[in-house]
């Protein structure tokens, strides 16, 4: 128990609980922007493949770090207009395409890596993003190590929610988002348009899950690895229903999710560790996601018009 | 510009699209190989020499296809009552791992009895995989495509914990593997002499068994009512949420006798690779076959010819064989694509 006080206590835990969560800010804003504009885009595993294996690569050809960012950021919002493309003004199923996409994506990521590296082994490591301490802030006792000594990267996450939240629920362009998850048919009878509005989500939301990928490879590892996403796109759709479709629970989400991996790691070192066999340890985030959907489901507010394909002038 | 409705596609629209679609594929993937540096139709040619040139790879191309037929009906049976199974990936793995429980001493029956047991065995495991998401669909409204996701993981990671811990072989020499199934546990060949195990004939059957299920019978009729209209088919006094249920069971099942049979047919242990991705494959399988249980036949036979062909150019033209994974991918959305058309028209 005290072992558990302790951890907790930690500031480096509480560092590796953000760092953590960055990835999943990113890449569940994202997801976010989609539903909350009617579409569920489950390519969201894939299109993080692509975002991760741009970013990096991009780097390690000579680009510099942020825009490495930039190139990340353009292949997501690429397989974005395919996704947006096929389920919005065609109306297709957004279950198979975007499973379609996962698969693209990530099939065409390690063709391109194998074409770029042939002969590797082990894969080449790029300058990743470092730390940067906020002066001042990051003096604050525990909460200076953890929050404010992260990589930019991390910063840049944190910034996207709160950018998120404000388009959304205090401009315009949110509000029209918003009622294009909601009530496509009264969009549209003000003249908005509501294929154009949600395939830019989709496009804008698909670039973030890219981001999201590439901070696996630039900020909290230097290279990349095949499989490294690891259904964090899946854990992200989770998030998403956790937070209510609501940035800021969205956020906490993600942190309340990242702390609990973060604990799993260090509680492997301690007497339950040995105890348990690792793999308990590894499920347990998953199973954490399941639960929290159990849990969640009765109070969720889903956007009314999600998976519901729009045709103007048809009812 | 704008989309309208056809109320009724005429049969050329209905094969045409599809046909377009295959051959865009097709352009796609020798566009990427070109990229790589090969010549697109030595690649080709390869491919198809590699999974249909000769006694050995036509044999291979069928044993690969083997698991495709169980996971792909699987997944068009789910999809038919739209019950989102992602998960046959996980259901194949309790499969098989109910068959090696089962299989490597514990029961030491003659193989007539065995082997029926150790199928209904892995079709229970697979089954109560697929209940758990289905259950919390009907119970708590929680959308399957994400649990039965997240599933896939949990249920690999336990294979992990088993094959080192309860399940490991302690002649294994520290490689995560089960104990090899005994001799009675194993499927025996379809021909003498040929390479090719009972599992095949197996999903031979479990097809034709799911037509007829689909197309002769009332629960057939109510898992197509309750996937083109849940609400509808509710109002019609159909229960829903119990053909929902039989709709997992029979899916759960059918996902976890690939796994059965990859271990009683083809490697007689269970491995952590023992599937690369058959679950997940078994989507596009299922798409190409437009959820027809006997296209789903031969959707798995294309499929399996594209990877073990791509593998075999791999080797002699040095494309990556991803290429096979690239190219089925943009089959299963230019299918989508194409079948959608089929019901849209552009009008200016």
């Amino acid at each position: 128990m005290t072992e558990l006080l302790e951890i907790l206590l930690s500031a480096s835990f509480w560092a590796a609980a953000i760092r953590i969560a960055s990835p999943l800010i990113f890449a569940a804003m994202g997801e976010l922007i989609c539903e909350r504009a009617g579409v569920l885009n489950l390519g969201i595993e894939g299109i993080m493949v692509v975002g991760a294996f741009a970013g990096w690569m991009a780097v390690y050809s000579g680009l510099g770090l942020w825009p490495g960012v930039g190139v990340a950021l353009l292949s997501g919002m690429a397989f974005g207009l395919l996704h947006a493309t096929l389920t919005v003004p065609f109306g297709l199923s957004q279950h198979v395409v975007g499973l379609g996409i996962t698969l693209l994506a990530t099939s065409a990521t390690y063709y391109a890596y194998r074409l770029a590296l042939p002969q590797v082994t082990t894969p080449p490591k790029i300058d990743a993003f470092d730390p940067y301490a906020i002066p001042i802030l990051s003096d604050l006792p525990l909460i200076g190590p953890a929050l404010f000594t992260q990589t930019p990267l991390t910063y840049a996450a944190f910034a996207t929610a709160a950018l998120v939240a404000f388009v959304l629920f205090r401009t315009p362009l949110g509000l029209a988002l918003r009622a294009c998850g909601e009530n496509p048919a009264a969009v549209a009878a003000q003249g908005l348009p509501v294929t154009g509005l949600r395939m830019g989500a989709v496009i804008v939301g698909s670039g973030l899950m890219a981001v999201g990928g590439a901070f696996l490879t630039m900020s909290a590892f230097d290279s990349f690895f095949f499989e490294m996403v690891n259904g964090r796109g899946w854990i992200c759709i989770a998030l998403v229903v956790f937070g209510a479709w609501r940035p800021g629970k969205t956020l906490l989400g993600a942190i309340l999710f990242a702390a609990f991996d973060a604990l799993q790691i260090r509680l492997q070192q301690t007497p339950l560790g040995a105890a348990l066999p690792y793999q308990a340890f590894l499920a347990a985030p998953y199973i954490l996601s399941i639960l929290a959907l159990v849990v969640m489901s009765r109070r969720a507010q889903v956007p009314a018009a999600l998976m519901v394909p729009f045709r103007k002038g048809e009812r | 510009m704008r989309l309208e409705p056809i109320p009724a596609p005429s049969l050329a629209r209905r094969l045409g699209l599809p046909a377009f679609a295959l051959i865009l594929t097709a352009l796609v993937a020798m566009g990427l190989v070109a990229l790589a540096g090969a010549a697109p139709g030595e690649v080709a040619w390869l491919v198809l020499k590699g999974a249909a040139g000769s006694q050995f790879a036509l044999l291979e191309t069928l044993n690969r296809a083997t698991p495709l037929i169980f996971t792909g009906l699987a997944v068009a049976v789910a999809f038919r009552a739209k019950l989102w199974n992602i998960g046959a990936e996980a259901q194949l793995y309790l499969g098989a791992v109910a068959t090696v429980v089962l299989g490597t001493g514990l029961l030491d029956w003659p193989p007539a009895v065995l082997l029926p047991v150790l199928a209904v065995a892995a079709m229970a495991a697979g089954a109560l995989a697929l209940l758990v998401p289905t259950f919390l669909k009907t119970r708590f409204g929680v959308d399957e495509v994400v649990t039965t996701l997240l599933l896939n993981f949990v249920a690999l990671l336990f294979v992990s914990y088993l094959l080192e811990g309860p399940l490991k072989d302690p002649m294994g020499l520290g490689w995560p593997k089960s104990p090899p199934l005994i001799d009675e546990a194993r499927l025996p060949r379809l021909v003498e002499g040929l390479r090719l195990h009972w599992g095949f004939g197996l999903a031979l059957i479990a097809a034709a068994l799911v037509w007829v299920i689909q197309t002769r019978t009332i629960w057939g009729f109510e898992i197509r009512a309750v996937g083109l209209n849940a609400e509808a088919a509710r109002f019609a006094g159909m229960p829903v949420n119990a053909v929902l249920v039989r709709t997992a069971i029979l899916s759960g099942g059918l996902a976890a006798l690939a796994g059965f049979s990859e271990v009683a047919g083809a490697k007689g242990a269970l491995t952590l690779d023992l599937s690369p991705g058959f679950g997940y494959t078994g989507i596009i399988v299922a798409m190409l076959a437009l959820l027809h249980p006997l296209g789903v036949v031969v959707a798995a036979i294309f499929v399996a010819g594209i990877f073990v062909g791509a593998d075999s150019m791999s080797r002699a033209a040095g494309v990556p064989s991803f290429i096979a994974d690239i190219l089925l991918a943009s089959a299963l959305l230019a299918m989508v694509l194409a079948l959608g058309l089929t019901r849209l028209r552009i009008r200016r």
